[in-house]
């Protein structure tokens, strides 16, 4: 006679609420993972130079106005040095967020929201930013006047 | 006639008289509050609490006996070695993970009342008992089990010490779920593998018997795989078997890094 197996109650039962769905492989997530630490070690040592260099060296947090930002985008070497932080900045503190969007909020559509904002935030600001850096113009003419400051040519 | 034969009492339940055998065990009055739920009663937990006197070799597991053999019967909970070994009794005590049957109550403070709740982010069943059933279905997605290629040696499968040693401690997981559920990231949706299916692909991974550890790294390099682990060591600290649960973590990551670099 043939013993009926009896099911094991809980055998393949897993709350809907856990099951992993698809299952998304690709190399994302490390990418971003290795991304963090990579930009983190840079982004102290821009960091710290560009605090150094404005707050401390020469005559310290005094000497910060639009001239001084003036002078120093008046060099690629600042352009590109800022342009960097910019970008590792935008790109860590970005994907810092969305790690903790991910963490906190429960929902799928909640997540999606707020990643829709915070990606719609970087690239404006990355843009803009971008934008800035290369078509700043300590010496503008508005209106036909120009002459803003001492340090501009007088035309 | 046969004269009754006085069988030897076991040196177990021999009444000891006073002043012999070590002396007195210190007793204390404690509260006991336990995190009641009965979905068939209400939706709503609530907690109980009862004052007892127990002793210096008492855990928090002989408190929960004793309050179900002696004041409530309808308290749940899961036990069964009783001795850290079979990794059932795995609750919260005083807001941390811990095994029941390890928690000595002395250490303790027991001029407050202490918390016990069942572990958080697995569905509550009843009182302290969980759904352990999300636990187990990563734990069998690491496939935790030796997998091996080429013909079966006809001897036992060698392997030198330091080769051993090198997953010595992801060996001792009791699968108690203490580390799974103590952490954050878990706590949000269930959705991560979590520290214990990870400390179990460890194991695996860096047996050098083992031919599926790619396969394993592969599994963990899922969106709620090891990135999702954000090294808070809540479940080193919880681990009842000290293992050292978020480093065998950074283990994997680095190999699931290395094996693509
Ligand atoms: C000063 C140099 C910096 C270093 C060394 C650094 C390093 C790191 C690392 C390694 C992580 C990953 C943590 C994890 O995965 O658990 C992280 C996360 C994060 N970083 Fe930075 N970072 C730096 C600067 C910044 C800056 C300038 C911002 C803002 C723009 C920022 C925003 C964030 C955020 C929001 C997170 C996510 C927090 C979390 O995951 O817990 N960081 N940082
Ligand atoms: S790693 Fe430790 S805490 Fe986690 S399940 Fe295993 S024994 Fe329990
Ligand atoms: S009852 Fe077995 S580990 Fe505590």
């Amino acid at each position: 006679m043939a013993v009926p197996t009896v099911e094991s109650p809980r055998s393949g039962r897993v709350s809907p609420g856990y099951s992993r769905s698809r299952s998304s492989r690709g190399n994302f997530e490390m990418g971003a993972w290795l991304f963090m630490r990579l930009s983190g070690v840079v982004l102290v040592v821009m960091i710290f130079v560009h605090l150094w260099t404005s707050m401390v060296a020469g005559d310290g947090i005094s000497q910060v106005d639009f001239g001084f930002v003036a002078g120093k985008w008046a060099s690629p070497v600042w352009q590109i040095w800022d342009l960097v932080m910019l970008w590792l900045a935008m790109l860590h503190g970005t994907n810092g967020v969305r790690t903790i969007i991910n963490d906190y909020a429960e929902k799928n559509s909640t997540r999606m929201w707020l990643k829709g904002v915070l990606y719609t935030a970087t690239v404006v600001i990355i843009l803009l930013g971008t934008l800035v850096i290369f078509t700043f113009d300590p010496c503008p003419v508005i209106d036909g006047v120009a002459h803003v400051a001492s340090y501009c040519p007088t035309a | 006639m046969s004269t009754p034969t006085i069988e030897k009492e076991p040196a177990s339940k021999v009444e000891l008289p006073a002043g012999v055998g070590g002396g007195e065990i210190p007793s204390f009055d404690i509260t006991l509050k336990v995190r009641r739920y009965n979905p068939e009663v209400s939706d709503e937990a609530h907690w109980d609490e009862w004052q007892l006197t127990m002793y210096g070799t008492d855990r928090v597991l002989d408190a929960l006996h004793k309050v179900k053999w002696e004041h409530d019967g309808s308290v749940s909970f899961r036990r069964s070695c009783a001795h850290g070994v079979c990794g059932s009794d795995a609750m919260r005590i005083n807001g941390r993970n811990r095994l029941a049957c390890k928690t000595l109550l002395k250490d303790l403070d027991t001029s407050k009342p202490i918390l016990v709740e069942p572990i958080k982010g697995l569905p509550v069943e009843k009182d302290l008992i969980v759904d352990m059933e999300p636990f187990f279905q990563s734990y069998r997605e690491i496939m935790p089990f030796l997998i091996t290629k080429g013909h079966e040696p006809t001897r036992e499968r060698l392997q030198s010490a330091e080769d051993r040693e090198r997953y010595d401690d992801t060996t001792k997981c009791i699968l108690c779920a203490a580390c799974t559920s103590s952490c954050p990231v878990f706590w949000t949706d269930g959705q991560y593998f979590g520290p214990a299916a990870i400390v179990n692909a460890h194991r695996f991974i860096f047996d050098s018997r083992d031919d599926a550890g790619d396969m394993r790294l592969e599994i963990l390099n899922d969106k709620e795989g090891v990135w999702r682990c954000r090294t808070t060591f809540n479940c080193s600290e919880a681990c009842p078997r000290g293992i050292q649960v978020t480093k065998a973590i950074s283990e994997v990551k680095q190999a699931i890094l290395t094996r693509r670099i």
